[in-house]
């Protein structure tokens, strides 16, 4: 292993937090190769953010477009700058979005969406889910340098000893105009936080009844400080917005901790949230299929169970 | 407009997964494969952009004989030609990606619209590597499209929201739930589009740039506590996340 370079995405006044997670997991692969950031138009508080976590080096790029091709045209050339063999993502959309780009750019094999990363005597070796989670592989590159996509939540994010970043600009990139693309407005959904990024997710399905019996999910999701979720039968009904549907056709998650509320277990469903560290499923019904991959099965009625559970989580949490 | 769709076989969601003798892939045998779930929303907005804008929609895949069946299913939904690039391996992503961008620079399409991923491997690569083999702009998980004249004009999922991103024609696209509501193929049809002519042509020679070293069923290691619903069962519950697992 040469050199590791890790894509910074910027947030607020600091990176996030699947970046701290590559910068975690490159460390871990590291053995003595140095580590490079790269931030497309970084603040000196967003690129100081990387420096509790151990990068010491970031490239800053100027662009005046995120246009996903000028991106990658950016991080690809950082790669060549820093003589990197290894670019770490998150793998999230724009991770999964802008990565098969720079794989093509540099003649890099695309290892997507790892759950696992090593460095077997120089050679990076990642485990990935699939076929839904049914199965894993280990996979590697063929060619000289990889690029890889790391799943959100996986790798826990650590801080190391602080250093204090030096900023190399590389503002020489040349925008490819054949590949244009303008990102004319961003649409938050505000004050929500999304499945995908939460630490803790309460999901509700088909035996919530009804739109309307949500705010249980809700109200445990509050005291917890979760994201709400949702199984695909209550989005294609209606109760719920598809934003918020894990498993396919929606989004994989894996939270600390994930509460799947009258939700049966649906391959599909298990296929997006198998890979969270501790699941608690609430069902009146012994034998549903998610009490097989659940850390914690409650037999109950959700409309008795969730309630006192949520006044239980509250007097721990305070919230 | 001259639309091209490509789509992919992959295995039933609910199949069962068992491992080959190679212990690097799944054993096939008595395994449904199916048109990939994200495609059907891929081939239908293909035929409402045809609609709405005349043109002819291509539906390609790359794999062996048995994959003519998911053409036939576009055929059926009113695909106006069907590819076949004959590949039984698929060894990896960038090979069947370069076996796309190959046949796209012969077609020359304005649109290229690809589901979101595939649900065998996951990856969510081979629409951005054509775009960027093809040198195109590219916007993934499209969740809402308007094309005016060369214009297009794209909401894509993101997390905590959505990006209005516009791009110009030609380009590439990956379609993501909701887009629209894929129509069922009409029995008729169905019988049509087993007459329909499949074009076949040859993969290329491109080289694997991932290898699998080994395929496993995961294990779930989860403790397999299962309570019945009374205060106390509840309190230990909230009481291990909190002291143990430290969750909460």
């Amino acid at each position: 292993m040469n050199a590791i370079l890790i894509v910074l995405e910027p947030q607020g006044t600091s990176i996030k937090r699947t970046s701290l997670e590559a910068i975690t997991a490159a460390r871990g692969i590291a053995g003595g190769a140095p580590m490079h950031g790269v931030i497309i138009n970084g603040t000196s508080e967003q690129i100081n953010a990387a420096g509790a976590y151990g990068l010491a080096n970031v490239l800053n790029v100027s662009l005046a477009s995120f246009a996903n091709g000028t991106v990658a045209a950016a991080i690809a050339t950082a790669a060549t700058t820093v003589g990197a063999d290894v670019v770490l993502f998150g793998a999230n959309a724009t991770g999964k979005d802008i990565a098969p780009r720079v794989a093509v750019r540099l003649g890099a094999g695309l290892l997507a969406d790892c759950v696992g990363l090593s460095n077997d005597g120089g050679r990076l070796i990642a485990t990935r889910p699939v076929y839904a989670g049914k199965a894993t592989v280990q996979v590697t590159s063929t060619t000289p340098s990889g690029v890889v996509t790391l799943r959100p939540n996986v790798f826990t994010a650590k801080q190391d000893q602080t250093v204090s970043v030096s900023v190399q600009d590389l503002s020489s990139v040349a925008n490819p105009p054949a590949r244009t693309s303008v990102v004319n407005d961003i649409i938050k959904n505000d004050g929500v936080m999304d499945v995908a990024e939460a630490d803790m997710v309460v999901s509700g399905g088909r035996g919530m009844k009804g739109p309307e019996h949500f705010n249980l999910v809700e109200d445990l999701a509050k005291a917890l400080g979760a994201a709400v979720g949702a199984s695909r039968a209550v989005v294609d009904a209606g109760w719920r917005p598809h934003r918020e549907q894990v498993g396919q056709t929606g989004k994989t998650v894996s939270p600390n901790l994930y509460v799947a509320c009258g939700i049966s277990g649906a391959v599909q469903h298990l296929a997006g949230m198998s890979s969270s560290k501790y699941i608690v499923a609430i069902n009146k019904d012994k034998d549903a299929p998610i009490f097989k991959i659940a850390d914690y099965g409650i037999v109950g009625d959700v409309f008795e169970v969730l309630p006192r559970l949520t006044a239980m989580v509250a007097n721990v949490t305070g919230r | 407009m001259n639309i091209l769709v490509c789509i992919s076989q992959v295995p039933d969601t609910a199949t069962k997964i068992v491992v080959g003798a190679d212990g690097k892939s799944i054993n096939p045998q008595g395994v449904k494969f199916i048109l990939n779930p994200y495609d059907e929303f891929a081939i239908e907005e293909g035929l409402r952009l045809r609609e709405a804008h005349g043109g002819t929609v291509t539906t390609l895949t790359v794999g062996g004989d048995s994959a003519k069946e998911i053409l036939r299913t576009a055929l059926a939904m009113g695909s106006d030609n069907a590819v076949l690039v004959k590949d039984d391996v698929r060894a990896d992503s960038f090979v069947v990606a370069s076996s796309i961008a190959d046949a796209a620079r012969e077609l020359s399409p304005d649109v290229i619209i690809f589901g979101r991923q595939s649900i065998d491997f996951d990856s969510f690569q081979i629409p951005s590597m054509v775009a960027e083999m093809l040198d195109l702009p590219n916007v993934s998980m499209v969740s809402k499209l308007s094309i005016d004249g060369s214009n297009v004009s794209c909401e894509r999922d993101i997390e905590g929201g959505k990006e209005i991103v516009s791009v110009s024609l030609p380009c590439v696209l990956s379609a993501q739930k909701g887009l629209n509501d894929p129509r069922y193929p009409k029995l008729p049809d169905i019988m049509k589009a087993k007459q329909k002519p499949i074009t076949e042509r040859a993969a290329v020679a491109a080289a694997p740039q991932v290898e699998v070293l080994g395929m496993v069923l995961p294990s779930q290691n989860r403790l397999g506590v299962v309570v019945g619903d009374s205060d106390a069962d509840l309190q230990e519950i909230v009481r291990r996340l909190h002291e143990e697992a430290k969750m909460i």
